[in-house]
């Protein structure tokens, strides 16, 4: 399936870049005509993939994040974020609940936090390649609502 | 992201606004502390009143003041959560240790 718009964002693994990089793809959802609570789900489900890449994928130096989102037909949006760097050995894993190998602060619950705010969420990585976070989230929108329920 | 702190004997005030995020987390820690070490106060509440967007870290930020505080014997509770951001402590399990309260 083909995506009626796209668009692509590389940016450097800096945290300052986190609120960039989720305000970015939320002006960009914003043309679905999405509701207010929706684009705030993008925007929290988006934070918590780019922290990622930033705290995990590139832990002790500066490496680039791929971002891709598209509109498709009948208001699914979906996003992906992709790194090069460490990868995750066990996704099931890493998947869980609670689960972190970072200690401080991490709550182990950016997943988790994904998971509850998108409808989709696909993960792809390799050890030492990298991971592609792949979520899809369908936008009822405001005008959309009444039409499609 | 703001932080602002009012200390009466019983309590700390933890008032936070804008963002909560990766990035801001160690500003906003760094400050809740000295207020919350300086005082030891038995209750510290943090409100969320003007916050207008937080991911996971400001799960990570609750509970680590949560640490903190019962490390003293004291207790911690969160005030005036949106739904969602009520939402997103319970995915945590935040009320089995603490008073969450929306607005
Ligand atoms: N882009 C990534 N690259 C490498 N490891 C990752 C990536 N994203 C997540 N992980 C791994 O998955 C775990 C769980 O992630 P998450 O649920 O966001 O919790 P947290 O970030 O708090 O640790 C991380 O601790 C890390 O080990
Ligand atoms: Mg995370």
């Amino acid at each position: 399936m083909k995506a009626l718009n796209s668009m692509k964002l590389e940016i450097e693994s800096r945290s300052v870049n986190e609120a960039f990089a989720r305000a970015a793809v939320a002006a960009f959802a914003a043309q679905a005509d999405p509701t207010v609570e929706e684009i705030s789900d993008i925007k929290t489900a988006v934070s918590e993939a780019v922290t990622n890449c930033i705290v995990h994928a590139y832990p002790d130096y500066v490496g680039k994040i791929y971002i891709w989102a598209g509109i498709f037909d009948n208001g699914i949006f979906r996003v992906k974020i992709k790194d090069k760097g460490c990868g995750i050995e066990d996704v099931d894993k890493a998947m869980v609940p609670l689960f972190t190998t970072l200690g401080g602060e991490r709550a182990g619950l950016g997943f988790a936090v994904m998971e509850s705010f998108c409808d989709r969420i696909k993960v792809r990585s390799k050890p030492n390649k990298g991971t592609v976070v792949t979520l899809e989230k369908a936008l009822c929108g405001r005008s959309g609502a009444d039409e499609r329920n | 992201m703001a932080i602002r702190t009012t200390v009466t004997p019983m309590r700390v005030t933890i008032s936070i606004s804008g963002e909560i995020d990766h990035h801001n987390a160690a500003a906003l820690r760094l400050e809740a502390d000295e207020a919350i070490q300086s005082n030891l106060a038995p209750n510290v509440r943090i409100d969320f009143d003007e916050v207008t967007f937080m991911d996971s870290s400001g799960i990570g930020f609750v509970l680590g003041r949560y640490r903190i505080v019962s490390a003293y014997g004291g207790n911690v509770e969160v005030v005036n959560l949106s739904n969602k951001f009520y939402m997103m402590m319970k995915l945590a399990g935040l009320e089995k240790l603490m008073s969450l309260k929306t607005k």
